[in-house]
């Protein structure tokens, strides 16, 4: 019970926290004091106070967007084990349903965009179907490597797996798991090199071109939906790059808090020490991730 | 062969009738002509004449170091165009048609320039109304499967106005098509009449980020009517000032190309950095951005030794920061794949549609007004030209860093050897019935400003050619068959100014 409660406390409250620590980190590196890393919380405060203007050209589709993406973000985070603690919904194949809840998301995030009628938005949700039609396979290596080595296809289970036993045994084809898994953690994410959440030019953006009519509330909930997501993704992550437990439940929480900090302040690194990938380019490193994870999976079933 | 052009020096003025006058005609010939002997159109506009339009032509050779005028009257509205035989006149023509009412016959792109009511109109007013701002046909291309964007003229970024559209492929641009004009304030036509104390101010203001350049170029004009002369001294201190404008804005830009392709650091550095250069600036004269430094005769303000001792040590330590920052640019490869190969102008479109400045430099074309057709310091104190050949993103980055570099050791030795004692001589009345064409090479490039008064010694016509009004062309030309991702980064690199096109 007290576990759940911390699940949902964690996952309500902590996603903003990794967008201020990214931003941060930039910041650092930049030379700058930067933005205080509750900034995200601020602007969602204000966000979530303000009016919204919505145009005569949308229909519901355009109002559903935001609310269907982060209801469906929601949903996975019951499905998503944090550290050693069980995750509050689990059942057999529960990790298609984890995957498919961030399509459905993003299907209603392209469905809204396109509803707007904008260039700017329709080449927005052209690049993202693309870019995540590359994506997903990455993540179906992964969970289906995962799947091999636990035999369950649910992903508490299937995460908690992952000790340092495991590690020993088939370290380098989880490594390259690892390493094709945060490849699209960042584009999925829309973070540098994929994507500039920061520069707001409309031609160049992904992501973010295709929320620029959504306002207030509405784009609130679209700013702490991709936080969630990022989270929830980072939470995959760590759960495989950590493979070991403290013993104790609270210390658990603890070194699960720290590692979702400790991957924050490597995306902010990354985006601190490299450019923008040109967007020609970006297909060709989302499939370099799925050809790692394929790889991952031949080490493991050979 | 010789050109029937009266020839002159950068910042001279001669008299209106030692100007050769041709028939529309012969002019024409000769300005196509002297196109294809390798002169290049500086300026070519307009001015009302009674019942008539009074056409000029000023044009540079840059191997002799001279500049050619002449003239013809345009009697009929009509006049057969030039542009298909040299591209580089396209705008020039739609701006003459545009300012006095005139046609120009099957130009290939007669649109508006500026979608600003004439200066005049002594042939007749055109049919029709002057078109709302931004209401044109813009080039389509048909297809199903082509779609057109439009972006501006509010953009997403604090910038100033335009529009652009682009009719694109899935991500690949096949037309982009400029549309400008919405901060046009009639400088030209505010400056006509005799010389007030205002005037200086509004050509200071041409481009606010171009104050010395522009403010030089006018003060130029100015001194070439008056016939007085600048102390050597003066021409020093408006030369520092001139090469920190440089610096200052290609700082920013470096750093606002690294922000575009979302690499902060240098981006952050150069941001800071760039106000140093802007207050070494403000040592001079008290203003950041150079306003009221440069005035008829010399400077305002004299640069004492202890202040150029002061400065010269602040400059360094700016450009030792410079270079750090950028160095993280070319040691970084994703950056470095990013920039190359982006929005290639060649060297033969940018000869033809005879762009100026780091741009042109960028794509192979040596041409740089302080070393052909020296004014002030210059003559005496060379600086060399830096140029690139791939014409890309990368080369115009490249560019601007080579010329960082040029302008510190030029004012470095500007600073330490500062000539004579006196900084200002009496300026001398305007001359009557006098044409004066001043050059300045600002930091976007070749500036020109022709004043043309009348006998009472007031401005009957004054022409100002921004470096942006050669180099928009050129930013459409980068765009096309490039990524419509790439257009802001490719924008950044030309960095062109709104206002100073729009006038």
């Amino acid at each position: 019970m007290i576990d759940t409660i911390v699940h949902m406390v964690l996952v309500l409250a902590m996603p903003p926290l990794l967008i201020g620590v990214i931003a941060k980190t930039k910041a650092l590196f930049a030379g700058r004091v930067g933005a205080p890393v509750l900034q995200p919380y601020y602007d969602l405060g204000r966000l979530m106070r303000k009016g919204v203007v919505i145009s005569d050209t949308t229909s519901w589709v355009f109002k559903a967007g935001p609310v269907v993406t982060l209801a469906a973000t929601l949903f996975a985070a019951l499905l998503i084990p944090l550290g050693k603690h069980p995750a509050p919904v689990a059942f057999e194949g529960d990790m298609i349903l984890f995957a498919y809840l961030f399509a459905l998301g993003r299907f209603f995030t392209t469905a809204a965009a396109l509803d707007t009628g904008s260039a700017f938005e329709g080449m927005g949700a052209a690049r993202e179907v693309t870019f995540s039609c590359l994506a997903e396979p990455t993540i179906f290596f992964a969970l289906i490597t995962l799947t091999r080595l636990s035999g369950t296809m649910s992903l508490t289970p299937m995460l908690q797996s992952v000790t340092l036993t495991v590690w020993t045994g088939t370290g380098a084809s989880l490594l390259l798991m690892l390493f094709g898994l945060f490849v699209v953690l960042l584009a999925e994410n829309s973070r540098i090199p994929f994507d500039d959440p920061n520069t707001h030019l409309e031609l160049t953006m992904i992501h973010e071109v295709m929320v620029l009519d959504h306002s207030g509330p509405y784009f609130g909930c679209i700013l702490y939906g991709a936080a969630l997501k990022l989270y929830l993704m980072g939470a995959l992550f760590a759960n495989i790059a950590i493979p070991f437990s403290g013993g104790d439940p609270y210390l658990d929480w603890l070194i699960f808090g720290l590692s979702m900090l400790a991957l924050a302040v490597g995306v902010g690194v990354v985006e601190s020490v490299m450019a923008r990938l040109k967007l020609i380019r970006v297909p060709q490193l989302l499939v370099a991730a799925m050809i790692l994870t394929a790889f991952s999976l031949v080490l493991v079933v050979r | 062969m010789n050109r029937p052009y009266r020839m002159l020096q950068n910042g001279e003025a001669v008299p209106r009738r030692e100007i050769p006058e041709l028939s529309l005609e012969r002019f024409q010939q000769e300005l196509l002509g002297g196109i294809e002997d390798g002169w290049r159109v500086v300026s070519y506009f307009g001015a009302a004449e009674g019942n008539a339009v009074r056409l000029y032509a000023v044009l540079s050779e840059k191997m002799e170091g001279v500049l050619g005028v002449m003239t013809a009257l345009a009697t009929a509205r009509e006049i057969p165009t030039l542009t298909p035989y040299a591209p580089q006149l396209h705008l020039f023509e739609r701006e003459i048609a545009e300012q006095f009412g005139l046609v120009i016959e099957d130009h290939p792109w007669f649109k508006p320039v500026r979608f600003a009511p004439p200066l005049a109109t002594p042939l007749g007013a055109s049919a029709g109304k002057t078109p709302k701002i931004g209401l044109m046909d813009f080039y389509r291309v048909e297809g199903t499967e082509i779609h057109e964007v439009a972006v501006g003229p509010v953009h997403a970024g604090i910038i100033e106005p335009g529009h652009f559209r682009f009719q694109c492929f899935g991500e690949e641009v096949l037309h982009l098509e400029i549309s400008l004009g919405y901060q046009h304030r009639a400088v030209e036509r505010l400056v006509q009449g005799p010389l007030t104390a205002v005037t200086r101010k509004r050509m200071e203001t041409v481009a606010g980020d171009t104050t010395i350049g522009h403010g030089t170029a006018h003060t130029m004009v100015v001194e070439a009517l008056g016939g007085g002369r600048v102390p050597a001294r003066a021409q020093a201190i408006r030369a520092v000032a001139l090469e920190l404008e440089r610096l200052a804005n290609h700082t920013g830009d470096l750093g606002a190309i690294s922000g575009d392709v979302g690499y902060l650091p240098t981006a952050s550095f150069c941001g800071r950095i760039r106000g140093d250069f802007l207050n070494l600036t403000a040592e001079l004269c008290g203003n950041r951005f150079g306003r009221d430094l440069v005035v008829p005769g010399g400077v305002a303000f004299d640069v004492s030794g202890d202040l150029a001792g002061k400065m010269a040590g602040r400059l360094q330590k700016a450009f030792d920061d410079v270079a750090n920052a950028v160095d993280l640019l070319w040691e970084t490869p994703s950056v470095m794949a990013r920039l190359e190969g982006t929005g290639v102008v060649s060297g033969e479109t940018a000869l033809e549609i005879g762009m100026v400045g780091p741009a042109a430099r960028a794509s192979g074309l040596n041409r740089d007004i302080r070393r052909d057709h020296p004014f002030g310091i210059y003559a005496m104190s060379h600086i060399p030209v830096e140029t690139a050949r791939a014409g890309d993103v990368y080369a115009r980055t490249l560019v601007r860093w080579l010329e960082v570099e040029k302008s510190v050791e030029f004012i470095q030795e500007q600073l330490t050897h500062l000539p004579g004692v006196a900084f200002q001589y009496p300026a001398g009345a305007i001359a009557g019935d006098s044409l004066a064409v001043a050059l300045t090479e600002g930091w976007r490039g070749e500036i020109c400003h022709v004043g043309i008064t009348d006998e009472r010694g007031g401005f009957a016509r004054y022409k100002i050619t921004d470096p942006s009004f050669h180099n928009w062309t050129g930013l459409a030309m980068a765009l096309r068959e490039g990524q419509i991702s790439d257009f802001p980064l490719c924008n950044k690199s030309f960095n062109l100014s709104y206002c100073g096109f729009d006038l």
